[in-house]
């Protein structure tokens, strides 16, 4: 499955500072559909190159990061539950605090 | 210590009142003497408090007595300038008679004062502004808490627009390395309050707005100021003060405009809009809505650490004026804006990009119905916001044995006859090392070793022999990133289990700076 992965906010210096990844996912186990869990572990995997404590926490993302889903909180689309479908773009962005 | 000298000029400035001046310019050179005046009194204050007045005590008082003296004497000069008026002998009068003579023929009362109607017509003939959105400014109150590189922007376009009320709250003095980005303070400000400066700034662009300046912290004891407002500005710079001043909009029941930034990123968000005590099916999230837990400390980075491209803070100001505006002008029958983030990338493919938040969240600690923080246990200093929010562990990592003192290093690298051959490797990132550095030094970025795997990668990038006794010194910034590196080395066997010396030079360069070489850069 093709799909766009941005990194914001700081996070992306945890990817060899690249904002913009165009991955293509494998569906495990001739699985139906993907789902963020599943990106996340892919994500983990595949993309993060260092320190992931700074990118997730349990099988979430870390608190103070986002997640958007085609410009939309991942909240109003199921979090972890939110099924992704073919050329879908997915911000990950960490809270700045800076001012 | 009290700059009496300082003191004078604004003296002189005010002996100066002609007739011919109008009332609007003296009204706004005793409000800008007024501010000057109280500055100074709150600096001598502080000086009284902290026991370091020296003997210029007797002459500071008397200079302070005379200012407040004449400042007496000018409010007197001022009224009688308005009886005279009413008499008719000044020109001002003729024309205040003037206006209303034609004002009791042809028309109403004006809304606003003429000198309003000028200053403000390019923005009052829009149809989002128009009279009645003027007139909502006017009759709203603003509390910024931050004066720097968000509130500086911000607070200069609320003061231009015509914000009835602008509080200014800052704890923090100018320093020449805010100067960039923080575009109201200028360099005769160095080392005075940033409320204070900003305030002055402010009565320059527009005098007839109110300032209130607290040139104090905001902590939860002091979150009463909120009271005095419709609205907050969020222009601090840590997670802390973001949750304590949400938790205020929110028991306030006042809107919130919220902004950060850091390096060449920006984001803001519009929260408690409209704030919970209106309708709360309509009520918007607050800051706990959409973060409720707070980031852990060590993914926090301030400017000071990861860098501020001055324009780019400059432009989140700029949004938090502007949404800060569309939310005052907004009629009372027009729904809010869904949550959404603003977020700014001056490097991005799309410089500014919209997402869509969720909404109020139904069990938010703060803002739900069964929440446990009211005014009450705010203001008592219950809700500990550092402890909340944590902090990072303390930053001596290492055993005294592991560190040497930049004295023992100056010595060491100085020591006359026999110089001991050794390896100083700096690990601050490539822009820095850029900056300055010491002739013969290694520079292995720590963002680069931290991912080293093998004593291998360790032994080319810096090469160095794995067999040899030579000791490694590593150096960085302020002596964090050194101690890390120190283990990391370790780690990777480069020691040989303590065969070969690897030490943290303590504080870094900015002790090096401090006790070694003064003409090392300060940044
Ligand atoms: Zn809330």
């Amino acid at each position: 499955m093709q799909l766009t992965l941005e990194f914001g906010g700081g996070l992306e210096l945890l990817c060899d500072s690249v904002k913009v990844h165009n991955v293509n996912v494998d569906l495990q186990n001739r699985a139906e559909k993907l789902t963020m869990k599943d990106l996340l572990c892919w994500v983990r995997t595949n993309v993060i190159k260092e320190r992931p404590e700074m990118f997730m926490k349990g099988d979430s993302v870390r608190p103070g990061v986002l997640v958007l889903v085609n410009d939309c909180d991942w909240e109003l689309s199921g979090q972890l539950d939110t099924t992704l479908e073919e050329k879908d773009v997915v911000v990950f962005i960490s809270t700045l605090h800076g001012g | 210590m009290v700059e009496v000298e300082e003191l004078r000029p604004h003296a002189d400035h005010m002996s100066t009142i002609e007739d011919s001046d109008s009332v609007a310019s003296i009204v706004a050179r005793i409000t800008l003497f007024n501010a000057g005046f109280e500055e100074h009194k709150q600096h001598f204050h502080h000086t009284q408090l902290h026991g370091t007045v020296g003997r210029d005590f007797d002459c500071i008082e008397n200079t302070l007595d005379e200012l407040k003296h004449k400042f007496t004497q000018l409010k007197t000069q001022l009224k009688a300038l308005g009886s005279e008026s009413r008499n008719g002998t000044l020109d001002v009068a003729k024309y205040r008679a003037k206006d209303d003579l034609a004002s009791t023929r042809y028309h109403d009362p004006w809304a606003l004062k003429l000198e309003e109607y000028k200053r403000y017509g390019r923005q009052l003939i829009m149809p989002e502004v128009g009279m009645p959105g003027q007139l909502r400014l006017k009759a709203s109150s603003v509390l910024i808490v931050g004066a720097g590189g968000l509130g500086c922007p911000a607070a200069a376009y609320l003061a231009g627009a015509g914000v009835g009320k602008i509080g200014i709250m800052d704890g923090d003095i100018v320093e020449v390395s805010n100067l960039h980005r923080q575009v109201m303070h200028n360099s005769a400000w160095v080392g005075k309050s940033k409320a204070v400066s900003l305030g002055n700034a402010l009565r320059l662009i527009n005098p007839l707005p109110r300032y209130e300046i607290h040139p104090y912290h905001l902590v939860p004891e002091n979150s009463a100021i909120a009271a005095g407002y419709s609205m907050i500005l969020d222009c601090t710079d840590r997670p802390s003060s973001r949750y304590l001043i949400s938790d205020m909009a929110v028991v306030h029941g006042i809107p919130l405009v919220s902004a950060s930034a850091l390096r060449t990123e920006g984001q803001i968000m519009v929260l408690n809009d409209p704030p919970v005590s209106s309708d709360s099916e309509k009520a918007g999230p607050c800051y706990r809505c959409i973060f409720p837990r707070p980031p852990p400390p060590e993914s926090v980075q301030s400017c000071g650490e990861g860098g501020i491209l001055g324009p780019v803070v400059g432009v989140m100001g700029v949004l938090q004026a502007l949404e800060a505006v569309k939310v005052i002008m907004r009629p009372p029958d027009r729904p809010a804006n869904p949550p959404s983030l603003i977020m700014f990338s001056a490097y991005g493919s799309q410089m500014f990009r919209t997402m869509r938040i969720r909404g109020k969240n139904p069990t938010c600690s703060a803002c739900s119905s069964d929440t446990t923080i009211t005014r009450q246990s705010l203001e008592s200093g219950s809700q500990d916001y550092m402890a909340f929010c944590g902090a990072l562990e303390a930053s001596d990592v290492l055993a005294a044995k592991d560190r040497v003192s930049v004295m023992d290093f100056a010595s060491m690298i100085n020591r006359s006859g026999t110089p001991v051959n050794h390896t100083l490797v700096d690990v601050r990132e490539k822009p820095q090392f850029e900056l300055c550095n010491m002739l013969g030094s290694v520079h292995v970025p720590f963002s680069l070793l931290r991912r080293w795997k093998n004593a291998e990668e360790a032994t080319t990038a810096l090469s160095i022999d794995i067999e040899s006794h030579e000791p490694i010194y590593v150096v960085c910034r302020l002596g964090n990133d050194s101690q890390a590196t120190v283990n990391k080395l370790r780690e990777l066997g480069i020691d040989r289990n303590g065969a070969r010396k690897i030490m943290d030079i303590k504080g870094g360069w900015e002790a090096w700076r401090k006790d070694i070489d003064q003409s090392w850069p300060e940044y």
